[in-house]
C-alpha cells in the first residue's frame, strides 16, 4: 500500500515541477499584468519583434528603445531581432498569447493578419496622428476594408539604378522616363556591345518576382487587383507587363538568368559591370558604392522607375509597419512605444538607414544631408508607391502568380494563358472569402 | 513478482518526465495536426473552427497541386537514392583496398556529410550561379558551353541540379555504411573464389552484393525516408521554382501552413505524407525480413 502512494506521490511530484517550469513564468506575468490593468503607474513589460538585417540596424532600435524607456520609467521593453523569414512564423505562433505586443511586419500582411485577428485595428488610435503627411503608399498598406492594422515605419521602394557611364558612351545624358525609352536604350547599348544584357531582374520563383512585376503592371496602366476589389489579372496593362518582360527576355535585353535571380543577385550582377539598368531597394544605392565589393564606384546612378503614356511612374511599396498583436495586454502601452518610434524626431534622428515615412521631413536640411541624391529621388518616387494586392488570400495568389509568371517567362506558356489561368485561380481564392 | 512490479513501477516514475515531455512535444501536436486535417483551420476564412470531415482530404488529393508535388518528390527520393548506393558501393569498394593514403581518403570522404544541410544548399547555389557560379568557369574552360548561362532556369534541369547538390552530401554516409560491412568481410571466401578462377566481377555480383544486401537494404530504407522530407536544400537552392519545377511536397505543404495561413490543408498535407512514409517503411521492412531470413 505504502509502495503505491510512494509510486503515486513521485508521479505527482514530478508533474507538479513540470508544470510549475512550463507555467511558473506565465503565472507570474499573468498577475504582474492584473496589477498594471489596475494602475497603470505599475511598471508594464513590453515585448518587441523586430527585423535584424535593411533599415534601422539592431544598435538604432535598442538606442531609440533606451531613449523612450528612459523618458517612460514605468515601461520595459524587450528587444528581439530576428531574420526577415522569421518574423512571419513567430508573429503566428505567439499572437494569442500576446507574446509579443509590438511586432514589425511586411506591407503584405495587414489584410491578412486583420481577417485572422492576429493585429489589433487602430483606425481609432491613428485619429491623433496627422496622416496627411505620411506618403499614402505607405499609408494604403496598413488598410483593409477601411480600417488601419499598423503604422508605417520603415519606408522602402523599389528605384532604376543605372550605369551612368554605360548611358554616357551609349549617347544618352539622362536616366530613361518611360519604359519604352529603356528598352530603346538598352538596345542601343547592347548593339554597341558595351554590355551583354543590359537589364537585370529579380525574376527568380518568390516575392521578388511579383515586386517587379507589381511596378510593370502599374506603369503599363494594369493592376493585380482591379478598382472593384477583384482580381484583374488578364487586365490590358497586366498583358502588356508581361509581355515586355517576355519580349526584352527573347531579345536578350534582359538578363536570362533573372529567372533565378533575387535582389541579391540583381545587385552582384550590377556591381560587376554587368548590367545597365536594374531595379532594386534603396539598399543598392549604398551597396553599388562600396569599394570593395563594386566594380562601377561612382558610376552608379538612381533614378525614379520610368512610367509609360499618361503614368509618370509606379514604383512598389517594400514598407515595414509596426503593428499590436491581438493577445497583447498592454495595447495602449504598445501603441504608444509604435508612435514613439515612428515619430518625426526619431525618424528624423536615425534618417541614415531608413528613410522616414512623413512627407515633411524630406525638405529637412538634416535629413537631406544623410543621402542627398537617394532623398531627392525619394522625395518625388514614394508618391508613386503601389501596393501588391491588399487582399487576405495574397499568400496563396502570389504563389500562383509567381508559378505562371515563370512559366510565360521561361516559354511554358504564352502570356496570355499565363495570366488566365492565374486569374481562374484568383476568383477561386477571392469567391471562397 | 512483487518485486518486479515495484522495479517496473520505479522504473515509469523516473521516466515519467521524459514520457510527460515526449507527450507534450511530440504526442500534443501530432494528435492536434490530425484533428487539424478534418477542421477548417484557414486563419483567413470566415467558417474558421468548423469540422468539415473528409473534405479536406477530398480537396487535396483532388488537385493537380498534391500530384504533381508527389511525382516530384518521387523523382527527387528515387533519383537521389539511386545514385548514393550505387556510388557510395563503388566509393566504399575503392576505400577498402590497402593504397598509400587510403586512411587519409577514408576520413575526408566524410567531410560533405559533416556540412549541414542549409550550409550545403547555399554552397551549391553559389557553384550553380549563372553570373560568377564556379560550374559555367569549369564548363567554360573545358570548352562545354561557349558563354555563361543560367543553370537554374530551367525546372527539370534545376530538379536534377538539387540531385546533385544532395547525392553530393549524403554519399558519404553510404561509403560509410558499405564500409563498415566491407570490412568484416571473409577475405578466405575471395581467396577461394580467386582459386576456384573467379574474376573480379564475377566475385562482385556472387560474393559482394549478395553480402551486402541487407546493408543496401538498411542504406535504401533509411535514406528513402529522409529524401522523401527534404526540404532544407530545395529551400535554399530554388524555393520551389522555376515555374515549380521543384516544388515537393514538403515545400508545398510549408507554404500551405506558412505563407498561405490554411493550417487544415497543411495538416492534411502532413498526414498524406505521413501515410506515405509509413507505408514505404512497412514495405521496407517486410523486405528486410526477408533478406534476413534468406540470409539465416
Amino acid at each position: 500500500m505504502f509502495r503505491r502512494w510512494k509510486w503515486v506521490l513521485s508521479v505527482a511530484v514530478v508533474a507538479i515541477a513540470m508544470m510549475s517550469m512550463s507555467c511558473g513564468n506565465g503565472g507570474a506575468q499573468k498577475t504582474a499584468q492584473k496589477d498594471t490593468v489596475k494602475a497603470t503607474s505599475s511598471p508594464v513589460e513590453l515585448n518587441a519583434l523586430f527585423m535584424k538585417q535593411a533599415g534601422y540596424s539592431e544598435e538604432d532600435i535598442t538606442a531609440m528603445t533606451t531613449e523612450y524607456t528612459k523618458a517612460h520609467p514605468n515601461i520595459k521593453v524587450n528587444l528581439t531581432f530576428v531574420a526577415y523569414e522569421e518574423l512571419e512564423p513567430k508573429i503566428l505562433a505567439s499572437y494569442s498569447s500576446g507574446g509579443y505586443d509590438v511586432v514589425l511586419g511586411d506591407c503584405i500582411w495587414p489584410p491578412k493578419f486583420s481577417k485572422a485577428g492576429v493585429v489589433l485595428d487602430v483606425s481609432n488610435r491613428l485619429s491623433s496622428v496627422n496622416t496627411q503627411d505620411i506618403f499614402k503608399g505607405a499609408m494604403d498598406s496598413v488598410v483593409y476594408e477601411g480600417k488601419y492594422y499598423g503604422m508605417p515605419w520603415l519606408n522602402d521602394c523599389k528605384y532604376l539604378f543605372y550605369n551612368k557611364s554605360m548611358l554616357q558612351k551609349a549617347g544618352f545624358s539622362t536616366p530613361p522616363a518611360t519604359w519604352e525609352e529603356l528598352e530603346n536604350m538598352a538596345k542601343v547599348i547592347k548593339a554597341k556591345g558595351l554590355v551583354k544584357y543590359p537589364i537585370a531582374w529579380s525574376w527568380s520563383q518568390a516575392e521578388a518576382l511579383i515586386c517587379d512585376y507589381t511596378v510593370l503592371s502599374e506603369a503599363f496602366g494594369g493592376g493585380i487587383i482591379g478598382s472593384d476589389g477583384k482580381p484583374a489579372i488578364t487586365a490590358q496593362g497586366n498583358q502588356k507587363a508581361l509581355d515586355f518582360m517576355v519580349r526584352t527576355l527573347k531579345e536578350g535585353l534582359s538578363n536570362p538568368k533573372s529567372t533565378e535571380m533575387l535582389e541579391d543577385d540583381v545587385l552582384n550582377t550590377f556591381v560587376a559591370g554587368n548590367a545597365a539598368f536594374g531595379l532594386n531597394w534603396t539598399y543598392m544605392y549604398a551597396a553599388a558604392q562600396d569599394p570593395v565589393k563594386s566594380k562601377i564606384g561612382k558610376d552608379v546612378g538612381i533614378a525614379q522607375i520610368p512610367g509609360s503614356g499618361a503614368i509618370k511612374s509606379a514604383t512598389v511599396n517594400g514598407g515595414m509597419p509596426l503593428m499590436i498583436t491581438s493577445g497583447s495586454k498592454h495595447p495602449d502601452e504598445a501603441w504608444d512605444y509604435i508612435l514613439y518610434l515612428s515619430s518625426k524626431e526619431v525618424q528624423k534622428k536615425y534618417a541614415k538607414n531608413a528613410l522616414p515615412i512623413w512627407k515633411s521631413l524630406f525638405d529637412d536640411p538634416d535629413v537631406v544631408a544623410t543621402n542627398p541624391e537617394v532623398v531627392q529621388v525619394s522625395k518625388i518616387q514614394y508618391d508613386y508607391i503601389r501596393n501588391r494586392p491588399q487582399v487576405p488570400y495574397y499568400g496563396e495568389l502570389s504563389t500562383e502568380l509567381q508559378k505562371d509568371i515563370q512559366s510565360a517567362l521561361l516559354g511554358k506558356m504564352n502570356s496570355k494563358e499565363a495570366l488566365e489561368t492565374a486569374q481562374k485561380v484568383a476568383l477561386a481564392l477571392a469567391g471562397k472569402q | 513478482m512483487q518485486l518486479r512490479n515495484s522495479e517496473g513501477r520505479f522504473a515509469l516514475a523516473i521516466a515519467s518526465p521524459a514520457l510527460l515531455i515526449v507527450c507534450f512535444v511530440v504526442l500534443f501536436p501530432l494528435l492536434t495536426t490530425f484533428v487539424y486535417s478534418f477542421m477548417n483551420i484557414e486563419l483567413i476564412s470566415k467558417n474558421r473552427g468548423n469540422f468539415v470531415g473528409l473534405s479536406n482530404y477530398v480537396q487535396v488529393l483532388g488537385s493537380s497541386n498534391f500530384w504533381l508535388a508527389l511525382e516530384r518528390t518521387l523523382y527527387f527520393t528515387i533519383l537521389s537514392t539511386a545514385l548514393e548506393t550505387v556510388l557510395g558501393l563503388f566509393i566504399a569498394l575503392l576505400l577498402n583496398e590497402k593504397f598509400w593514403g587510403v586512411g587519409f581518403l577514408r576520413s575526408i570522404v566524410i567531410i560533405p556529410w559533416a556540412i549541414p544541410t542549409i550550409v550545403n544548399g547555399s554552397l551549391w547555389k553559389w557553384i550553380y550561379n549563372g553570373e560568377y557560379g564556379i560550374m559555367n568557369a569549369i564548363f567554360l574552360k573545358l570548352g562545354l558551353i561557349n558563354e555563361y548561362r543560367s543553370w537554374l532556369s530551367d525546372p527539370f534541369a534545376a530538379m536534377n541540379l538539387v540531385v546533385v547538390a544532395d547525392v553530393w552530401k549524403m554519399t558519404p554516409l553510404a561509403v560509410i555504411f558499405f564500409l563498415a560491412a566491407l570490412q568484416s568481410v571473409n577475405i578466405t571466401t575471395y581467396e577461394a573464389a580467386t582459386v576456384d578462377g573467379a574474376g573480379p566481377i564475377r566475385r562482385f555480383f556472387s560474393l559482394t552484393i549478395p553480402y551486402m544486401t541487407p546493408t543496401i537494404l538498411v542504406v535504401l530504407v533509411m535514406r528513402t525516408v529522409e529524401k522523401f522530407k527534404a526540404f532544407d536544400i530545395f529551400y535554399m537552392i530554388t524555393r520551389g521554382g522555376p515555374a515549380d519545377g521543384t516544388k515537393v511536397l514538403i515545400y508545398e505543404t510549408y507554404l500551405r501552413a506558412f505563407t498561405n495561413l490554411q493550417y487544415s490543408i497543411a495538416s492534411t498535407y502532413a498526414y498524406l505524407f505521413v501515410i506515405i512514409i509509413m507505408a514505404l517503411t512497412a514495405i521496407y521492412l517486410k523486405v528486410l525480413k526477408k533478406s534476413e531470413e534468406n540470409n539465416a
